[in-house]
């Protein structure tokens, strides 16, 4: 396997998608080269950045007025029920 | 073999996604406001995909919370809650989105460069050189001390939304959401290798984004 192949198949490899045997392929090729082995270790750097982005979350206001209209769902259907 | 994890998946998410209907059904606020709390930023992301302005996007969310609660009695768990509720916001991203003239069907979207390399082919040895296809050098160690700065998440947002369309849907949905890759297929309507592809091509173009800013600082560094 070759580096330029070899950073073709990390999400791959991440995923648990190879078949056996380029999976073997892959793991020996990154023991012996330092290179691929340290693009390995940023990629899996880059997607834990990529999970530590803030979170972003809508305003108070639609917040509020999906709580009330949750309320009011469940009120409307006891109202049904009665 | 992909239908029997396929049906396990389902299997697994479905037991606790019921224990959650059951409590909407139930009228559990604290449940409905930490759903609420969990999925709407990211559905707010999903949302300005396809509509054009930050507030449209905000109603988009509201407007998809409001027919999840109408539609829950039906809610039969034939996905996991979280790619049904993902579902009727796309429908409604989509609806707003051919009204207000700026609709970005997802599968329809040019196959923006799913076929471009990694990385730029240039850092490869050629066929003349001693190890075709092996690096010409090795990717340059990053900094530990810089990846832990503010600048740095600043950079992957933004190599983030620089991403193409469908590469930027995948990779939220993936990295910053932590869906799984059958969620993410299922609910986007690819194929796994599809799925697969535009993950890859995402997270390569922000890793290079990283490496650009990371390599670059350093060099800086050492000027100073």
């Amino acid at each position: 396997m070759r580096c330029q192949e070899f950073v073709e198949l990390v999400t791959s490899y991440l995923e648990g998608d190879l078949p056996e045997g380029d999976r073997a392929e892959f793991e020996r090729h990154m023991e012996l080269c330092p290179g691929c082995e340290r693009y390995l270790d940023q990629f899996r750097t880059t997607m834990t950045l990529l999970g530590s982005l803030p979170a972003e979350s809508i305003s108070v206001s639609a917040r509020t007025h999906l709580l009330e209209a949750f309320a009011g769902w469940r009120a409307g259907e006891d109202d049904g029920r009665a | 073999m992909t239908l029997v994890l396929t049906e396990r998946y389902v299997a697994t998410v479905s037991a606790g996604d019921r224990d959650l209907v059951e409590a909407l059904l139930a009228g559990d606020e604290t449940a409905f406001a930490s759903l609420v709390d969990g999925w709407s930023g990211s559905m707010l992301r999903l949302a300005r995909s396809h509509v054009p302005s930050e507030s449209v996007a905000e109603e988009v969310v509201q407007e998809t919370w409001l027919a999840v609660l109408r539609g829950l009695p039906s809610f039969r768990a034939e996905s996991s809650l979280r790619t049904w509720v993902y579902q009727i916001l796309l429908n409604q991203a989509k609806t707003r989105g051919v009204r207000e003239r700026r609709t970005v069907p997802f599968a329809s979207l040019v196959s923006d460069d799913e076929d471009s390399p990694s990385v730029d082919p240039t850092r490869f040895q050629g066929p003349g050189d001693p190890h075709p296809g092996g690096w010409r050098a090795f990717p340059e160690e990053w900094p530990e001390h810089s990846l832990l700065s503010r600048e740095v998440l600043d950079v992957v947002r933004r190599a983030v939304a620089a991403l193409p369309e469908r590469q930027r849907v995948v990779v939220s949905l993936r990295d910053l959401d932590g869906q799984s890759a059958e969620e993410v297929a299922t609910l986007l309507d690819i194929s796994p290798g599809n799925q697969r592809v535009l993950l890859h091509r995402g997270r390569s173009t922000v890793r290079a984004h990283l490496e650009r800013y990371l390599t670059d600082s350093s060099e800086l560094e050492v000027a100073r």
